[in-house]
């Protein structure tokens, strides 16, 4: 088992804490890593394992069966391009394309330099504003495909100057 | 605190009279609201509602006026909306520059901001007043009632709107006058099923156990559908009394809420007013002084459209893989951590209050013989007005695009509808004058499914719509059953072959063989409708199939292998834009000068060509063109 550094290991048992009380908290506590860190690897499963008695096996079958759980980091703006109905009539797979094209990542993947992740979205509920990107939880409406570079240039700044 | 069933009276009173003086505008106030659901936060309206408060501070007329931000509007292609009460102004795609206009000209000058108006696309005439929009006219709000209308983050104004009075008539009947009454009204579940609310409670009611579950289905996976996100935004304690009132009927004392982890508005607010409804006292121990007890708690989904299936999502909130399970048994019988359990959807447990509160009656005056009350739907895609409707059952399709969707932009031709989502079917012009319920729906090949209804063009192409569903399917597919995991994908690589042109006639068959197997071997409803797409694309365009394969042509220009890009040289002028921007240098000058043109026209090398588009859009001639 590879190391986890000590203030993991104390937050994580304090996320399988938080839900002691639950009848069944599994769904819960791989929630609370995956939105505190980003990602929820074989050491953190292991401990969540030790931690409720619940069996890695389970674990990692449940980690591998939700789309929002992710066994590798995420970059640090999460690109989600909607292609749900009301997107995809509307154009979304050209929008999605020329994210792809520019970052040089497929969907589901991450940019080498860490800064973009590529999601493709089932429907965020936003149909009124088709096509619509959702960037770590903002919501860009109505997106052209020559909008797709400005949004992109604009992240790496705002990135260059955090 | 509201502890008795005369506190209850009290503040209604209080409050609905207060809610009533906002509206009609009795406390002499003007009252701001502004649309707080998805589609308008992403435009600015929180940053909106914002400057109007710094603007009426700095006007020093805050005792003259609030701002406030409520549900959902419904016609989110024409958001962010500023309303003004008591006038029933409404201000249509404000932006935070307009702000300052409105409050001099309107707030202070009691002047109409003109140009902010909508503006009627048969009559280009402005319209003031919401409730004179045609995009209102047609509709009735029952699960949508209070839905831009109250503060979704304010218990108050919802007690005023007649929270509340649902559950406080239900705790004077006995359990079986209730499900009588949700019977008599003929409400059926809303999320696509449309089985008997009041059958499914009446099993778990005849069933003894010590305890009992009522679960909220708010897994609305469907793409292109957002009804239940926008109750859940716009009046959330509607569907918390909706579930008390369940609760109460087969005996249950605990709720669960299974929400989407994609809609995080929705959560925020339904765990206010889960806080708010408990620090009030209305939920918990001995609720309204009877001895009914009811409390529930939230679960987020995690991106598994599978879990919108109530046995799989009963899985889910037990911590496991979110893979149904066989019926029988049924959750009603045995269900969440095997205690009998009511699985309702959120627009379902929304009508509940309105049912005890105003009667069965009332409810079931609107609808169909089979079909009673309205449904919301997610009218989208290519239609002009865009958003969230609530209209009785039996309104006709021509009605709903025509009438409320007010038609299909650009002067393009209507294609088909698709209802029911991936499991639904297409219904084509032929079907206009159908009314919409249940069982017409279904005979007519498609279905209601939970209300996602999507309006397509002659530019889309079917066939490219139906791989669209299998490829969302195939990737939903939890793998459990065999005919589900592989058939899909076997449907999906025949599809993917048309489109690319590379099918055969023999492929087509093989579609309605694999369809059939898939319907009849799969346990779960997400298997057994997955190839409704592909059946009903190719029951009424069967001859788009055919020009893939035959005359390796996509009809409506969608499938990148099997159309082409080209200039017009005679109404190219020359100018040289659309080789500017084109990404692959595959644009070169001919030597061809059309009459009256003074440079030579543009050509497109077709083998070179990538097919982005680029050059159409930047084309202002109308040169390019797609073959």
């Amino acid at each position: 088992m590879a190391k986890l550094q000590e203030a993991a290991v104390a937050q994580i048992t304090e996320i399988c804490d938080r839900h002691k009380n639950d009848k069944t908290p599994l769904m819960m506590i791989l929630s609370d890593i995956q939105n505190e860190y980003g990602y929820i690897p074989l050491e953190v499963q292991e401990l969540v394992s030790q931690k409720t008695g619940i069996s890695v096996a389970e674990i990692y079958g449940v980690v591998t069966f939700y789309s929002f759980f992710s066994l590798t980091p995420k970059g640090k703006y999460v690109i989600g391009c909607c292609l749900g109905t009301a997107c995809y009539v509307k154009g979304a797979q050209n929008v999605i394309d020329k994210f792809s094209e520019i970052l040089k990542i497929k969907p589901g993947q991450t940019s080498e330099d860490g800064l973009f992740t590529l999601d493709a979205l089932r429907c965020i509920g936003a149909c009124g504003i088709a096509p619509a990107v959702s960037i770590n939880g903002q919501v860009y409406p109505k997106v052209k495909v020559d909008q797709v570079p400005t949004i992109i240039n604009e992240l790496k700044e705002e990135a260059a100057k955090a | 605190m509201i502890s008795t069933v005369n506190d209850l009276n009290e503040r209604f009173e209080a409050l609905s009279k207060s809610l009533d003086d906002k509206i009609k505008g009795g406390d002499g106030k003007r009252h701001i609201v502004l649309c707080g659901g998805t589609g308008c936060l992403s435009a600015h309206s929180t940053e909106i509602m914002e400057r109007f408060n710094a603007l009426i501070k700095e006007k020093g007329i805050e005792d003259k006026a609030t701002v406030n931000q409520v549900g959902c509007f419904g016609f989110c292609s024409q958001g962010p909306f500023v309303k003004i009460y008591p006038e029933d102004t409404l201000y249509k795609m404000v932006k935070i520059e307009d702000v300052d206009e409105i409050v001099e000209k309107d707030l202070i000058g009691g002047e109409i901001v003109d140009r902010l108006l909508y503006v009627d696309p048969k009559t280009n005439e402005k319209v003031t007043k919401q409730e004179d929009i045609l995009f209102y006219k047609k509709q009735r709000r029952v699960a949508l009632n209070g839905c831009g209308v109250i503060n979704p983050e304010d218990i108050n104004e919802a007690i005023g709107n007649g929270a509340f009075q649902g559950i406080k008539r239900a705790l004077t009947m006995t359990q079986q006058e209730v499900i009588d009454e949700v019977l008599a009204s003929g409400l059926r579940g809303r999320g696509g099923g449309g089985f008997p609310t009041g059958r499914k409670w009446q099993f778990a009611l005849n069933v003894e156990a010590d305890q009992k579950y009522v679960v909220c289905n708010g897994d609305e996976g469907d793409p292109g559908a957002f009804m239940d996100r926008s109750i859940l935004e716009g009046n959330p304690l509607a569907v918390i009394e909706g579930m008390m009132i369940a609760g109460y009927a087969f005996g249950a004392s605990e709720g669960y809420f299974y929400v989407r982890a994609e809609y995080p508005i929705a959560v925020k607010r339904l765990r206010i007013a889960i806080e708010q409804a408990k620090a009030e006292g209305l939920l918990g121990k001995n609720i309204l002084g009877s001895d009914f007890s009811f409390d529930c708690q939230i679960r987020l989904g995690a991106g598994a459209f599978v879990c919108g299936e109530e046995t799989a999502l009963l899985n889910s909130i037990e911590g496991k893989r979110g893979m149904p399970r066989p019926r029988p048994p049924f959750p009603a019988i045995k269900g969440l951590w095997g205690k009998p359990t009511c699985v309702n959807n959120v627009e379902t447990l929304a009508c509940v209050p309105y049912i005890l509160r105003e009667g069965a009656a009332n409810f079931a005056s609107v609808g169909t013989e089979k079909s009673k009350g309205t449904k919301v739907f997610a009218l989208g895609g290519k239609v002009n007005n865009v958003g969230l409707v609530e209209v009785p059952m039996g309104t006709t399709l021509r009605e709903l695009i025509y009438d409320i969707g007010g038609g299909i932009p650009d002067g393009k031709q209507f294609k088909a509808i698709q209802t029911g989502g991936p499991s639904g079917g297409c219904l084509t012009a032929e079907y206009l004058d159908e009314p919409i319920d249940f069982d017409n729906l279904v005979a007519k090949g498609s279905m209601m499914g939970s209300g996602g209804a999507i309006v397509m063009d002659e530019d889309n192409c079917m066939v490219d719509v139906a791989k669209f569903y299998l490829e969302f399917i195939c990737d939903e597919s939890c793998g459990k059953c065999t005919p589900c995991r592989i058939g899909t994908k076997r449907m999906l690589e025949i599809l993917t072959r048309i489109t690319e042109g590379k099918g055969t006639m023999k492929d087509l068959d093989e579609l309605e063989e694999l369809s059939q197997t898939i319907k009849a071997n799969s346990l779960c409803a997400l298997g057994q409708t997955a190839s409704n797409p592909v059946n009903s694309t190719l029951a009424h365009f069967r001859d788009e199939y055919i020009a893939h394969i035959v005359d390796k042509k996509c009809p409506a220009h969608v499938c990148k292998n099997l159309m082409q890009y080209t200039i017009d040289a005679d109404k190219c002028i020359g100018c040289g834009m659309c080789a500017k921007g084109c990404p692959a240098s595959c644009i070169t000058r001919t030597d061809y000068v059309a009459e009256g043109h003074k440079l030579a026209s543009m050509a497109i090398d077709a083998d070179k060509c990538v097919k982005c588009g680029a050059c159409i859009s930047t084309c202002k001639f109308n040169a390019i063109s797609k073959v």
